[in-house]
């Protein structure tokens, strides 16, 4: 059993007057595991149902294996799901809920016993098979729900929030499981979920979806340190944000000063040195950053290819083994662990090596 | 090969080539047609010899439209012709059968000018089996084009089961309906005359006001209205009074009024009107005591609207009742907690918070009581006397001397006028206006106990009304055992031996009570009627919960529609609408099926709604992405998971069979007679005894089949988490008219 490819081609559904996909392309290589990423309402488990064929499409394509298959009804699209809450017909046992797919493509009972068999112990599920679903823990019912399926060994897999029902620690180890097994069997694999952490452990390629349109799509590494919009970044934890003006070189880009910030020169060199800047850079931008980049200095301090923002400490916190604090900058906020002990007024300036920078034209028509 | 396509041709060839065309005069499911000349014989000849043998040339059209959709059957749906073709068969075989149905009769060709343009034709009867599988052929394959142009995203088993249900309630709701309509534009010979209509609709029996300076009753409608109005406020506010009572003052005798809930459902409405005779009628018990301990001499007070309304109060209480302890359960008690930490007073939390958001709820009760009182037929028939009102007036006019049906085609109208204006206030209005939270979750909490200065008036009301239904239950349980009410109370079986004596005869038992014909006739019919309710109404809740459509909206009025046309107008629709070609079908068991089938679909409905919302949808998807189709996940998922509501839906739909009359009344025949009709019979000939003997039976019959599913539903709870806590078996939040 191998994956097969799947294409997704300028898909738009709308839910009377309301669009919640605007053209939405994405080509998924066979076997390829891809994460559908974004925030609640951005349409994520609506292309997957889209995909599914629940929802049905206004425009556009999907393509299976470069087979048509947009008005196909779920039952003949060959795709396999997994439900957020499972979806277990309560009324049957483990086992028989492993077993339906097999019995509606007419298995004999052998090889159906057979192939139940395998896929329990697979899934670590031996000696559960005459349970009824309802006595079965979470994650168990996790399993057999995974289990029913992989069953029909489908060429695609949708996972629609398989593990938000799982508590933490579970979490944890189904989410290498799941990917372990996706690997074994070679199944192109969808997985949705708002989880940004999960995404970045388990996919090939994240598609980040924001308001119906893709955000971006890349690898793990891609969408985290290479974000290709503003929202792309406050979404991967960058959210701290702060405006500059600045002007473009050969040597790279110079920031002048403000009230709030020093000035500086910034590498912007491709590679791990330089800052990520999308746009011109002429003029004004928008700099995000991760708090745990940022470092707190001596205001005073001017280190070479940083940026420097002059902070007051507003607040002071422990949460163990470092100090978290609120400085003020200007009218902005940002919280900054740090190990050394300051005190609430303290000046400080928060060090910002160009490498954790992001940097966004505020021009929309130069960005991108 | 089309499955579906070759499926539903060899059903139509069947049809046409082998079954006989026309309706037999034997009942429908006996098989003596096949000894008795068939194929030859002009009765029983399928549609090929009628044509060939008989001259019914004009059915041979039909064949084309068999044929065209045997082109398509070896091709793919996708093909640009599959679906044309299928239109064409499916449109042109349905519009030609029912075009000549219409226009050739029992008398030759139904239209004069016609008979002028193409000479003298045969007559002919209405559809039998032929006609019949002809017609379903047509209508499937009509639906597997609409599935193959891709409707309901091209599932051929959704499509022909909204086809089926559309087709269904076209036929035995919105064509008798509509036939109402037409004959009350027809005088007695069957000319059309709009001078007639206007003259019968103004009519001053109908709208007259002269009571009101003379001593005369007024026109029918007022009467009706008058009656509705004053039934659905009492009801309404008696109602409400019992559910404060069970759930707001602490009785330890409250939960026993839940009990009342089941009483509307195993007993037959009129049988109330009944037990009332036998206590104030001009021989009833009490009128007697009074007449002897006080020297009142006995009137007919009992007959005329002061009894109809104190019968129809004792009726449709209970349904009150039950919406509103609903209605009273579903305010939050946080809300009124929040309400009573701001400093609020008991009467003030009552007054400000808790009233106002039952105020909706209690709009629903009113209409509910008002439709219930407008289509009631039993208990104004037995109590009625001089104050008559439209659904009596109705029967009196197909059955009484005058055989006017162009009047009860009128009153009809009138009469649905006022209960879909109600049914359509209800559902666009008070429907959507409701507070009241329906998710099983309740809030944490208790219920405000009720202010002390309302619970003694309540009190006050709602006791003696409890002894009153007690006594009057007692009656009709207990009545029959005495030889004559008012002249005689000695002790007797007499009535139970009239009614259901058991004698050994020559060849083994013998039958010989006077009920049991029409019991077992009763039983019989609801028994086969039940299952087809249930699968009819549950089938519509599968589409309407599960399935998104084009007009879904306007599917869904027109199911919910069976709700509001009382039974008086169904029984004369089916009358007017099914006594000639093409649908035929007057003095036959089928008739009285369908008419059950239609008039108690709403109890699957409503049942299958219900159960079917708590299942989560992705149970379907499941199953459907494992690649079962839509029929197979109904069969395989979706009906275990509704066993217990298939239950209940089973049993009410059989109960409401066997106690309903309004509709029955007009549609018995000699070979058919049922139960309520039979024991009307006997209080019109004032046999009292054996009228409450044989409904006390039918009562302890109904209560054990009401008995026996509610312990089998509350014993198999499917594992459906804390959402199947314990659904009421009722739900007549929207209760058709009796």
């Amino acid at each position: 059993m191998a994956g097969e490819s799947l294409t997704v081609d300028g898909v738009k559904v709308s839910y009377g007057d309301v669009q919640v996909l605007a053209g939405v392309s994405i080509d998924v290589a066979p076997g390829e595991f891809i994460a559908l990423l974004g925030s609640s309402g951005c349409g994520k488990t609506t292309l997957l149902r889209a995909i599914s064929g629940f929802v049905p499409v206004d425009a556009g394509r999907v393509l299976v294996a470069d087979r048509d298959v947009t008005n196909a009804p779920p039952d003949k699209r060959g795709m396999a799901m997994v439900f957020q809450s499972y979806a277990l017909w309560p009324h049957m046992t483990a086992a028989q809920n492993i077993g339906y797919g097999l019995r509606l493509r007419k298995v004999a009972r052998g090889e159906l016993n057979r192939r139940v068999e395998e896929t329990m112990s697979l899934l670590g599920l031996d000696g559960l098979g005459d349970r009824l679903v309802t006595q079965l823990s979470g994650g168990q019912r996790q399993r057999v729900a995974l289990g029913r399926a992989l069953a029909v060994e489908p060429r695609t897999l949708l996972l629609d929030e398989p593990l938000s029902n799982l508590d933490a620690r579970i979490r944890q180890t189904v989410r290498h499981e799941i990917k372990a097994l996706q690997q074994q069997l070679q199944i192109t694999a969808i997985h949705v979920t708002h989880d940004r952490e999960e995404a970045m452990v388990m996919a090939d390629r994240i598609v980040i979806l924001d308001r119906g349109e893709i955000a971006q799509i890349g690898t793990p590494e891609d969408v985290y340190n290479r974000p290709r919009s503003s929202f792309v970044a406050a979404f991967m934890g960058a959210d701290n944000v702060i405006p500059l003006t600045a002007k473009r070189d050969n040597g790279g880009l110079h920031v002048s000063a403000s009230d709030d910030h020093a000035d500086a020169v910034l590498s912007i060199a491709d590679g791990d040195e330089g800052a990520n800047l999308i746009g011109s850079g002429d003029g004004e931008l928008t700099a995000h950053f991760r708090s745990e980049a940022a470092r707190l200095i001596d205001i005073n301090e001017r280190p070479e290819g940083s940026l420097v923002l002059f902070g007051t400490v507003t607040q002071t916190s422990y949460p163990g083994g470092i100090y978290r604090y609120t400085i003020d900058v200007g009218d902005r906020h940002f919280l900054v662990d740090d190990l050394k002990k300051l005190g609430v007024g303290d000046a400080v300036g928060i060090c910002l090596p160009a490498k954790s920078l992001h940097l966004y034209s505020a021009n929309p028509t130069t960005s991108s | 090969m089309n499955r579906v396509v070759s499926l539903w041709l060899a059903v139509g060839l069947i049809g046409f080539f082998v079954l006989p065309w026309y309706a037999l005069e034997d009942a429908f499911w006996s098989f003596g047609w096949l000894l008795d000349g068939y194929p030859l014989d002009r009765d029983t000849a399928p549609a090929i010899i009628q044509i060939a043998v008989h001259g019914k040339v004009w059915l041979a059209p039909l064949l084309v439209f068999v044929l065209a959709a045997l082109l398509v059957v070896r091709t793919d749906p996708s093909a640009r012709y599959f679906a044309p073709t299928l239109t064409f068969a499916g449109v042109g075989g349905l519009g030609y059968l029912f075009l000549q149905g219409f226009t050739i009769g029992i008398g030759g060709w139904e239209f004069a000018s016609l008979e002028a343009l193409f000479g003298p034709v045969e007559r002919q009867f209405g559809m039998g089996y032929g006609a019949v599988l002809l017609a379903a052929s047509f209508l499937f394959l009509l639906t597997s084009s609409f599935a193959a142009r891709g409707s309901v995203s091209g599932d051929v088993f959704v499509a022909g089961s909204i086809g089926l249900v559309i087709a269904l309630i076209a036929a035995f709701v919105f064509f008798p309906v509509s036939r109402i309509l037409i004959s009350a534009f027809q005088d007695n010979d069957g000319v059309y005359t709009f001078t007639l209509f206007v003259e019968k609709i103004t009519d001053a029996k109908i709208w007259g006001l002269r009571c009101l300076a003379e001593n005369v009753s007024c026109g029918v409608a007022w009467n009706s209205l008058i009656l509705a109005v004053s039934v659905g406020f009492g009801s309404t506010v008696l109602g409400l009074a019992f559910a404060l009572v069970t759930t707001r003052v602490r009785l330890r005798m409250g939960r026993a009024f839940r009990v009342l809930t089941v009483l509307p459902i195993i007993t037959p409405p009129f049988v109330i009107g009944l037990a009332m005779i036998l206590l104030f009628g001009r021989a009833g018990v009490v009128t007697q005591f009074m007449d002897w301990a006080f020297d009142i001499p006995p009137t007919r007070w009992i007959y005329g609207f002061t009894g109809i309304w104190l019968a129809q109060m004792l009726a449709f209480t209970p349904i009150a009742f039950l919406v509103l302890i609903g209605v009273v359960e579903g305010v939050s008690p946080s809300m009124e907690e929040a309400a009573q930490t701001l400093r609020a007073d008991a009467w003030t939390t009552f007054s400000t918070v808790s009233f106002p958001l039952m105020r909706p709820g209690l709009a629903n009760a009113f209409l509910l009581g008002f439709i219930e009182s407008m289509a009631d037929f039993g208990n104004p028939f037995v109590l009625g006397g001089n104050y008559g009102v439209l659904s009596t007036e109705i029967f009196f006019a197909i059955v009484g001397a005058q055989n006017d049906q162009g009047r009860a085609a009128v009153l009809a109208i009138v009469l649905l006028t006022f209960t879909l204006t109600a049914f359509y206030v209800q559902r666009r209005w008070v429907g959507k206006k409701s507070y009241v939270t329906v998710t099983g979750k309740g809030d944490a909490g208790l219920h405000a106990t009720l202010p002390r200065r309302l619970t003694w008036p309540i009190l006050a009301v709602v006791i003696p009304w409890t002894l009153m239904m007690l006594v009057i239950y007692c009656m009709v349980m207990f009545g029959g055992f005495v030889e004559t009410w008012g002249r005689d109370h000695s002790f007797t079986l007499r009535h139970y031996a009239d009614a259901f004596s058991v004698t050994t005869g020559e060849f083994g038992l013998v039958w010989s009570g006077a009920a049991w014909n029409s019991f077992w006739t009763t039983i019989t019919i609801s028994a086969i009627a039940a299952p087809l309710t249930t699968g009819l109404g549950l089938l519509t809740a599968y589409l309407l919960v599960r399935q998104r459509f084009a007009g879904r909206e306007a599917f869904e009025f027109g199911t919910m529609l069976s709700f509001a046309i009382p039974g008086t107008v169904i029984g004369v629709s089916y009358i007017l609408a099914f006594n000639v070609p093409p649908i035929e079908l007057t003095a036959t068991g089928m008739i009285l099926i369908i008419c059950f089938m239609f008039r108690n679909m709403p109890v699957g409905l409503r049942a299958g709604v219900a159960a079917m919302s708590q299942l989560d949808r992705n149970l379907d998807e499941a199953s459907l992405t494992l690649g079962a189709n839509s029929f197979v996940t109904v069969r395989k998922v979706i009906l275990p998971l509704l066993r217990p509501a298939i239950a209940a839906a089973l049993v009410f739909s059989f109960v409401r069979a066997i106690t309903s009359i309004s509709a029955v009344i007009f549609l018995v025949s000699a070979d058919y007679h049922m139960a309520t009709a039979y024991i009307i019979g006997r209080v019109e000939n004032g046999d009292y005894g054996l009228a409450i003997a044989y409904s006390s039976v039918l009562i302890l019959v109904m209560l054990a089949a009401v008995s026996l599913v509610q312990l089998f539903v509350s014993q198999r709870k499917l594992g459906r988490r804390a959402a199947s806590e314990r659904q009421p078996v009722v739900d007549r939040s929207e209760v058709a008219p009796a």
